[in-house]
């Protein structure tokens, strides 16, 4: 199990820079430090070029002949195509103001995970190829040459890093290494160099609408498990629509709630609570996926996936649709989706049927966000809660960094976290809100065989999460994302020992109180409530 | 290194220009054809970067928030941080770049073993001496103008006498050229001295540092120390923007020479550098656009229609038997 050091041992950090320029320092690869690639099946389903069996490891990477040309030729067409990348490239002044805002070199203290110079893995050779001053002076005007070190450089580093964009808010330019990743990434898929982690679960999603590749029929065993288990806790049997026509709302999240720990509590937590509105809705098996690795892909395939959403509400004929709690999924949903599947006039702007309350925020996508619903439903009194149901939990909040640098969701959930928990504590100001620190394993790194390095990068997280623990008694670390609830649980395990992670919906489906429930005795984790300790002992 | 051999670039400019002005004697050289050509270069190689930036398109709508959303009215909005209009957009781009807003925000890591503890400590510094940098060289660019107008406009004289209030020696002390080399000066140091930002410099980071200061101080020599003849400057520099360029018959220091030859490079060397940031941050899209792509469609114009998403049609084919059996509705009967 222990392939990565102790806490004590991975702490010891150097940020000190070694005398060699790193145009000189050759990629290392390690066991722990990058992502397996693609599988060449995958490759092929997906029509990527240069399907083959390899890996970082190897010497020869077995890139095609004359992968310089399609390098620089992509390098060209996307200058063309995105502002922010030819601004990106030409204004950086290296004052090194995002050097240490990134978690990676926060946690690991290698300089080529300073924002900065992972942009200038890519500016380098931009130089070189792209600007007279590079051309003629060429390593004096800080250009280089494409040689297939820089390639391996690129796959290690940019495989490093999580999209996150907490470099970018420090930046007096704005320059977003996310922005910078994303197109490096794309180059690197031209010459067929990718992980299977991020690919994988881009077939999956084509072709079965969800990440893991759960088909129809397995899609409505799974749920009505779920139900099952709600009813033990609460007494009421739900039965929830699946693909139903006519409904007025679809609800969308990410798949990778319905199968695994803690994220099912949260699924459950949806369930119980459109039960309890009797909200007129449906769940799609096509549209299973919230989550979109397309962004962590290229554009092409963003947009491939995201069609799905309007696709199937069109199909359904519903008036809108609510999204579920998920981070990239909604910078996807904020930044991308209109631009790129709409318009969508066949939606309208979400009303609450509860509340009656317009949300104009959403007049364009008409899709809203779980957690503005719920809010909305709170402040309204539409909710009966129990808080005290929840007094096993000491919270703290986690914003994901899509939610928080591509959208600005902050207070929605922390006003819905305050009404259904009665202890709530912030994590120091400079890791939270705007400011957040990545889990470590966003935009696609999620996997365990770079659990080290997804450990390393977890560090100012998992530091800030242990001294809440340690201040005020925080046991419970709630977040609105599924690759959260997915990536927090061993970060805490690590950094913070004692925390658990949870998402929001599960913390406001402990405290409903639902019609006809029996007296709950245990939460949505079956574990006793307050007050029934005892009696699980008798 | 880079920080030597841009050193030494500069002073083979310093001295380019004194050999070239005094010992051969190439004042009209070094004071006319020069500096018409440097402003030719500046003014086009300027004009098309900007025009090469602002005809790429901008496809999507990606502002870095900082703040909340505009959603729920009861729900408090940052309006500058995170607009959702176009007036909160331009305040929170003249707070950007007229306080530098985002270096403001600037913290520095610092790692406590025992603990062990992160913390992030706030890190002016750098927002400081950056702001005090960019304004004193504006203040001295304006204050410039006065050798290029006649008469000079009120506005300048005024900034003239306040710069100079504190009455130190004669000619009296600029206060924005103290502040100017200070602020040069710690750039400079902390180039060298914070290893993180030493690590990613290179020459283009240097170059104008040095390029900037030997300005600087070229300028403060020839009003400071040569004293030069100003009526003689101000004949030759109004004879460039009247383009009737002359050398004027008395003779001016050749520092001053100098001077206007760096000054010269300065601006050839300006629209390919990376001091371009001063017209690049207009047009950052992380900064410049609303959070509005939620409300309003944002139009790409290169989106590829013929890109669909898998449709439901192919996925009931693929799946049609196993969906009836487990009782979920179907557009087509098997
Ligand atoms: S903060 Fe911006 S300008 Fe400064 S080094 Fe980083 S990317 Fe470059
Ligand atoms: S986007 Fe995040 S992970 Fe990537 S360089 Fe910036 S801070 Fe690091």
């Amino acid at each position: 199990m222990a392939k990565y050091p102790p806490p004590e041992e991975l702490i010891k950090i150097n940020y000190s820079t070694p005398p060699t320029s790193w145009m000189d320092v050759p990629p290392e690869f390690k066991p722990g430090n990058f992502s397996y690639p693609a599988k060449p099946d995958i490759l092929k389903y997906l029509n990527f070029p240069n399907p083959r069996v390899w890996s970082p490891m190897d010497d020869d990477w077995k890139l095609p002949e004359n992968w310089k040309e399609i390098i620089t030729e992509g390098f060209r067409e996307r200058l063309d195509k995105y502002r922010s990348f030819k601004i990106f490239m030409d204004v950086c002044v290296r004052c090194g103001a995002c050097a240490d805002k990134c978690h990676f070199f926060i946690g690991g203290g290698d300089p080529k995970n300073m924002p900065v110079l992972r942009a200038e893995l890519l500016r380098s050779i931009y130089r070189g190829d792209f600007t007279m001053a590079g051309k003629i002076l060429g390593r004096l005007a800080g250009a280089r040459k494409l040689e297939t070190d820089v390639v391996k450089e690129w796959f290690l580093y940019f495989y490093q890093c999580t999209e996150c964009r907490r470099c970018s808010l420090f930046c007096p330019y704005g320059i977003d290494t996310a922005e910078i990743t994303m197109m490096a990434r794309e180059l690197l898929h031209l010459v067929g160099c990718n992980i299977n982690w991020i690919l994988e679960p881009v077939a999956n999603c084509n072709r079965t609408g969800n990440h893991l590749g759960i088909q129809p029929h397995a899609f409505k065993d799974m749920v009505e498990f779920l139900c099952e288990d709600i009813e033990t806790v609460t007494g009421v049997r739900i039965d929830p629509p699946l693909n139903r026509k006519g409904a007025e709302i679809l609800f969308i999240t990410p798949s990778g709630d319905i199968f695994a720990d803690p994220g099912i509590y949260t699924f459950m937590g949806y369930l119980i609570l459109f039960h309890y509105l009797d909200l007129d809705y449906t769940w799609s098996t096509y549209a299973s996926e919230g989550g979109n690795f397309g962004l962590f892909t290229s554009d092409k395939m963003m947009k491939k996936l995201n069609g799905k959403m309007y696709h199937e509400a069109e199909r359904l004929g519903v008036k809108w649709i609510l999204g579920g709690e998920c981070g990239h999924m909604w910078r996807v949903i904020n930044q991308y989706m209109l631009t790129m599947n709409g318009p969508a006039n066949f939606l309208q702007t979400p009303v609450s049927p509860i509340t009656g309350t317009r949300f104009d925020a959403a007049a364009g996508t008409k899709m809203l966000h779980i957690t503005e619903f719920t809010a909305d439903l709170i402040k309204n009194n539409k909710l009966k809660l129990d808080p005290s149901r929840n007094a096993n939990f000491k919270v703290t909040f986690h914003d994901s960094c899509n939610t928080a640098r591509g959208m600005g969701i902050l207070e929605e959930p922390r006003y819905i976290l305050k009404n259904v928990v009665p202890e709530f504590y912030e994590m120091p100001d400079n890791t939270i809100r705007e400011q957040t620190f990545c889990c470590g394993g966003g935009a696609g790194l999620n996997n365990e065989e770079f659990m080290e390095t997804r450990l390393r990068g977890g560090l100012p997280r998992g530091n800030a999460v242990k001294y809440v623990r340690d201040t005020h008694g925080v046991n419970t670390l709630a977040c609105m994302c599924a690759i959260d609830r997915a990536t927090l649980p061993p970060l805490c395990d690590y950094w913070a020992p004692g925390v658990g992670v949870s998402g929001i919906h599960e913390l406001v489906s402990n405290a409903l109180v639902l019609d006809g429930e029996k007296k709950r005795t245990m939460d949505l984790r079956q574990n006793p409530l307050p007050g029934f300790e005892d009696e699980e002992e008798e | 290194m880079a920080a030597f051999y841009s050193f030494f670039v500069v002073l083979a400019l310093v001295v380019l220009a004194w050999a070239g002005a005094g010992e051969a004697g190439w004042k009209g050289l070094f004071g006319i054809y020069i500096p018409y050509l440097a402003l030719l270069v500046f003014l086009f190689g300027f004009l098309s970067k900007i025009l090469s930036w602002a005809k790429t398109p901008v496809p999507f709508c990606i502002p870095t928030t900082g703040g909340q959303q505009k959603s729920l009215p009861w729900i408090k909005n940052n309006p500058w941080d995170n607009p959702y209009n176009a007036s909160g957009t331009v305040i929170r781009m003249a707070l950007e770049v007229l306080t530098f807003r985002s270096l403001f925000r600037n913290t520095s890591v610092q790692l406590q073993q025992d603990g062990p503890k992160v913390g992030y400590n706030s890190a002016k510094w750098l927002w400081l001496f950056a702001l005090m940098f960019h304004y004193s060289f504006l203040l001295i660019v304006l204050r410039h103008l006065r050798l290029f107008t006649n008469p000079v406009p009120m506005p300048i004289l005024k900034l003239e006498f306040f710069d100079s209030i504190l009455q130190i020696g004669v000619p009296v002390l600029y206060q924005s050229d103290m502040i100017f080399v200070v602020a040069i000066l710690f750039l400079f140091l902390r180039r060298v001295f914070d290893c993180k930002v030493n690590y990613i410099s290179i020459m283009s980071d240097y170059f104008p540092l040095f390029l900037i200061l030997a300005i600087a101080l070229s300028g403060m020599w020839m009003r400071y120390i040569a004293k030069v003849d100003v009526i003689a400057v101000k004949e030759l520099t109004m004879g460039l923007v009247t383009f009737h360029p002359v050398i004027p018959k008395d003779p001016i220091d050749i520092s001053f020479f100098v001077h206007i030859f760096l000054v010269s490079v300065l601006f050839m060397y300006f629209p390919f550098s990376k001091l371009m940031h001063m017209g690049g941050v207009f047009l950052s899209p992380t900064r410049n656009m609303p959070n509005f792509s939620r409300r309003q469609m944002w139009v790409n114009p290169w989106n590829d229609p013929a890109i669909k998403a898998h449709s439901y049609a192919a996925y009931e084919d693929d799946f049609r038997e196993k969906m009836i059996e487990a009782g979920l509705p179907v557009d087509k009967k098997a």
